[in-house]
């Protein structure tokens, strides 16, 4: 095996990465910092990049940045004057922070939620993860060079979304929408009609996207066969989410733990068969058709009744001493918030178990022996947001 | 899916000697999870991760718990191949303070690279064998470990360049008390 392949493969099983293999060049190495304000980390992130020529023999991910210690300040406040703070680790996707919060507290009190609640959840999830899907697609592209349409046809869609999420909870972005044991207002029949009408209008934008971008001769060139990631290695690394799919790996916490209600709904699981950066982009397009399917049944079945459990206690919330962990499929990957309850009104602890970071572990192995031009669309393939990353 | 019990008993038939101990949790969701002795603790994940019954090949998350007298280093394992999970494993260091050594998970799950950085950066757990431990979310020079209970936080003179009027006399008392116990000032 060379060199080159030894990096593009290296093995899970302990350390045996270089720490620099200057002498496999014929020049010399030069030190680039990507970051923190280059245009393409979706934030503040800094990748400390060693260039021979034009490939990249070393990369370190540097975090912290935007690090504001979101956990020790949960620990210091209230179960639910964290709901609001949980809106801001993925700003792109608040609902379904919110909703992995939701559920871990729920495991740990053995809190029941409403039908309507658990189908409102559904919904919004799914809302959710569709225009991530979008914006991270469009982003992706953005980065390849082509500025402007792809990512503005995104963000056009992902308007509408939000249009319904602010006429729900009153904000786009920071929605602060759920509560252990339901949801906090109710949706007034009219938003379910609306919600129905801008469903019904998702699928003619997948179909355009992918007429627009799938098959382009550019993208393909630019995608096919670049940051591959193996089975194996991303299994072990703890990478979740479409990146994992895009792998190979069938492992979808919406099938395995069926939480909530998501064993009612009939949707598959698109997977990869290459692991590279195309692959990854094309099984984002493909669970946004999926969402939409799933979006469907919700929006057909779901039933009249209350949101919030009748049981449900918000103030003085003091659950028994114990722990629990909860996990959802967030859009990005597998978001799992892990407490301990000592029997006090505020967690002893909180932990946030964020799948942008742990999934930019394995991002030096894709990107080793690749053109630097490569690192921006691998970085890109993976979606993260700084948020969550550096919480 | 095994239980708790048949764990710990199939751990020690495959690793003799292994300190396990069950540690119950008594909230609903029953998650009940098994407290490692750190010198067997690599051989015991190891076994988890291997053994064809149980095929935890993924780690989901690591983190760190400060308890009053020790630090405890909590993981939670699930199988990618056998849709279970989860097994929670723990382990706890001696003390605070001197002895904060706990073995790293790193070289059996890859998972846990960033995740072992970020508890030795906020909680203190010195990792051995993990083969990159720095701080991960503070930067290179913060001597304090900030998820711990007894963190004191900065005053915020530091972040003004030139001192004065109030901010200047609570400078002078941070910089007396910090005199007082060395080491124990956070910030760089």
């Amino acid at each position: 095996m060379s060199v080159a392949e030894e990096l593009l493969n290296p093995k899970p099983e302990g350390w045996n990465r270089p720490a620099s293999i200057a002498e496999s060049g014929d020049g010399e190495l030069l030190e680039v910092a990507m970051g923190p304000h280059h245009p393409s980390t979706h934030g503040v992130f800094r990748m400390d990049v060693a260039l021979d020529g034009e490939r990249v023999v070393r990369l370190r991910p540097v975090f912290g940045y935007l690090h504001r210690n979101h956990e020790k300040i949960a620990e210091g406040i209230s179960y639910l004057a964290s709901m609001p703070y949980t809106d801001r680790l993925d700003y792109i996707c608040p609902l379904t922070n919110n909703w992995a919060y939701a559920l871990a507290v729920e495991k740990l009190t053995g809190q029941e939620v409403p039908e309507r609640a658990e189908y409102l959840r559904v919904i919004l999830g799914e809302l959710t993860r569709y225009q991530n899907h979008a914006s991270s697609i469009g982003f992706l592209i953005q980065e390849m060079g082509a500025s402007g349409t792809p990512l503005m046809y995104a963000f056009r869609e992902r308007e509408k979304i939000l249009d319904l999420f602010e006429e729900l909870t009153g904000a786009r972005m920071m929605v602060n929408y759920m509560r252990f044991g339901g949801c906090r207002v109710d949706a007034s029949p009219g938003w379910l009609d609306r919600t129905r009408k801008v469903v019904a209008g998702l699928a003619g934008f997948v179909d355009e996207f992918e007429r627009l971008l799938a098959t382009n001769e550019i993208l393909m060139a630019r995608t096919q066969g670049v940051g591959v990631l193996r089975a194996d290695l991303a299994v072990n690394a703890g990478v979740t989410g479409p990146m994992l799919r895009a792998s190979g790996v069938n492992y979808d916490i919406r099938k395995v733990d069926g939480y909530g209600i998501y064993n009612r709904f009939n949707f598959r699981v698109p997977l990869g068969d290459h692991g590279d950066v195309y692959d990854r982009f094309m099984i984002r397009l493909l669970e946004m058709r999926e969402s939409i399917v799933i979006l469907q049944q919700a929006l057909k079945e779901i039933p009249g009744g209350p949101v919030m459990s009748p049981t449900a206690k918000l103030r003085g919330f003091r659950p028994k001493p114990g722990e629990a962990y909860g996990r959802i499929e967030a859009p990005k990957g597998e978001l799992g918030f892990y407490l301990i309850s000592n029997g006090g009104p505020n967690p002893y602890r909180y932990r946030v178990r964020p799948p942008s970071l742990i999934n930019l572990t394995v991002l030096e192995d894709m990107c080793l022996g690749s053109d630097v031009a490569d690192v921006v669309l691998i970085f890109g393939s993976v979606d993260i947001v700084l948020g969550e990353v550096d919480r | 899916m095994k239980t708790v019990e048949e764990i710990k008993s199939a751990i020690e038939a495959a690793v003799p000697g292994a300190g396990v101990e069950i540690v119950s949790n008594p909230s609903p969701c029953g998650q009940h999870s098994l407290r490692l002795a750190p010198e067997c603790a690599l051989a015991v994940a190891k076994f988890l991760r291997d053994d064809a019954e149980l095929k935890l090949d993924y780690l989901s998350s690591a983190t760190g718990v400060d308890w009053p007298d020790s630090l405890e280093a909590v993981y939670h394992l699930y199988s990618v191949e056998k849709k279970h999970g989860p097994v929670i494993l723990r382990m706890r260091t001696v003390n605070r303070t001197s002895q904060v050594e706990l073995p790293s998970l790193t070289p059996i799950w890859r998972s846990a690279e960033f995740q072992e950085r970020e508890i030795f950066d906020l909680y203190g757990i010195v990792f051995t064998g993990h083969p990159d431990l720095r701080r991960l979310l503070m930067w290179e020079g913060f001597k304090d470990h900030p998820m711990r209970r007894d963190y004191r936080e900065p005053d915020d003179f530091e972040y003004e360049p030139t001192a004065h009027d109030e901010v200047l006399k609570r400078a002078t008392e941070h910089q007396a008390a910090a005199a007082g116990q060395p080491g124990s000032e956070a910030g760089a």
